[in-house]
């Protein structure tokens, strides 16, 4: 197994801010906005860009919810290992609001797929983004793309991309690891 | 763990506690989804099941009806009433036309003992209990469990009491097991023409005084007096019945405690409990209902994980 590290913790906390400010760009006061972190690796990146907002930028109150998706997969008994369900907890009204999902990282576009399905429980919102860390380009199983990128990474399908937090694993980093 | 140790939901009497801790945790999501304002998740939308009731039911089919239709299962609905049954068509006979039109999973009501053991080795679906004869009830249970849990915070150590008629319930039986597996303390208390023989060999002790039973515990789950199942006379007069285990404010007041009051339904108001208990803040009867159906979610859902397409 080989592992290359593809973003370390300075380029990650560049990124994070220059996605902070493309945001604030579209969505100014965040006053119509809420963000939901997508279950379970999306929450970080979600808690992390809020965090962001509000102490470096002053967007006071910015809406935060998690949203999980296992009961929406259309992978549902087609795994090895059972799926096992996050908590989802959406304490907002999303009806009539831009919501911008965020992701750790986008691979096949099925998650979205299935987040897209799950919000649609929640209400009907005005439109909907998606911000990802990284994009698996020419992996996509569906015709899902972006509104936000962090870093477009080209990888064959046998590698696989593993974002790490530092709240969870001790340090901010992406790895291309190669089994 | 993510999987249930077993292949069928027969009783409790086969489940671990980590299956338990498994159906609860899994509960919790799908109690969440039946609190959003579109209480459906797509996850059985290729499952089909059907609901054997050789029985008569009103709470349970509804709640496993519901549950069905919360996770998008398409459904057939059987009643005994009004099938071949009455033709003379054998249980194996009945469950495997049904099948022939590609039913995954049966959710069984029967009036005899072993009959979902028995179905479940000789036709080729998913099996769940839904109550046989006056054995086990075990999704019951397991929203007994689930309900203590939320109210009290835990089952372990908490001293549960069964007042009624433990002799004709498969609620009894099943809760014994569960409550037990979790490490609760737990009295039955009825009529001693009400109590099996026997039921000590559970692990259980027996009060025949309400007000003791009710001064020890932190929980009594009364049970419907099930008239239908007796045959004779088991006590009295329905008058006495209430006088000597019924459950009024008078004696809830005399406590020095205020308890948890649990009721399976269908309730006999008046009989086992006053509409003024069934209806007072520490009675968490219709908890019970509500969670019924996550409960139930949970282990459908969990279930039809095991099955291959």
């Amino acid at each position: 197994m080989s592992k290359k590290t593809l973003l370390n913790s300075k380029e990650i906390h560049i990124i994070l801010h220059r996605l902070a400010c493309q945001l604030i760009e579209n969505h100014n006061s965040f006053e119509k906005t809420v963000v939901i972190g997508i279950q379970p690796r999306g929450v970080h990146l979600a808690k992390r860009l809020v965090s962001i907002l509000q102490n470096d930028y002053n967007i006071s109150k910015v809406k935060l919810g998690q949203l999980d998706i296992t009961f929406y997969r259309d992978d549902f008994r087609r795994r090895e290992a059972p799926l096992e369900a996050s908590k989802t907890t959406i304490d907002f009204i999303i009806e009539g609001k831009n919501v911008v999902f965020i992701d750790d990282v986008l691979y096949s576009g099925r998650s979205i797929r299935a987040a897209l399905t799950a919000i649609q429980s929640f209400g009907r919102p005005e439109n909907i983004e998606l911000l990802v860390l990284i994009d698996r380009r020419f992996s996509r199983h569906l015709p899902i793309q972006p509104d936000y990128t962090g870093r477009q990474v080209d990888v064959i399908n046998k590698e696989k991309v593993t974002v790490h937090w530092k709240e969870n694993d001790k340090k901010d980093a992406v790895y291309i690891i190669n089994n | 763990m993510s999987q249930l140790s077993v292949q069928h939901l027969l009783g409790i009497k086969h489940l671990k506690v980590t299956d338990i801790d498994l159906i609860f945790k899994t509960a919790n999501h799908f109690k969440e989804v039946i609190n959003r304002p579109i209480k459906k998740v797509p996850s059985l939308r290729d499952i089909t099941i059907a609901n054997l009731f050789f029985e008569n039911s009103t709470r349970t089919k509804l709640s496993f009806e519901l549950a069905e239709k919360r996770l998008s299962a398409d459904i057939i609905n059987f009643s005994a009433s009004q099938s071949s049954v009455k033709k003379g068509e054998t249980l194996i006979d009945t469950a495997n036309n049904i099948l022939s039109m590609k039913v995954d999973i049966i959710v069984m009501r029967h009036p005899n003992v072993g009959a979902c053991d028995f179905l479940s080795k000789n036709v080729h679906a998913k099996i769940i209990n839904a109550g046989d004869g006056t054995h086990e009830h075990p999704t019951q249970a397991l929203l007994d469990s689930y309900s203590i849990r939320e109210k009290l915070g835990t089952v372990k150590d908490k001293k549960i009491v069964i007042i009624g008629d433990i002799l004709h319930s498969r609620v009894a039986l099943s809760n014994i097991y569960a409550l037990k597996l979790q490490g609760a303390e737990v009295k039955v208390c009825g009529p001693k023409t009400l109590i099996p023989k026997h039921i000590e060999s559970l692990g259980v002790s027996i009060e025949y005084s309400l007000k003791k039973a009710l001064d020890w515990c932190d929980v009594a789950n009364v049970l419907r007096v099930q008239n239908e199942r007796m045959k004779i006379n088991y006590f009295p007069s329905t008058r006495e019945y209430s006088q000597l285990f019924g459950i009024n404010k008078k004696i809830l007041d005399s406590l020095d405690k205020k308890i948890v009051i649990m009721h399976p339904g269908p309730i006999n108001r008046g009989v086992e409990i006053t509409s003024d208990v069934a209806d007072a803040d520490q009675s968490i009867i219709l908890n019970q209902v509500e969670n019924g159906v996550a409960i139930r979610m949970a282990v459908i859902y969990l279930l039809a994980q095991q099955i291959v397409q």
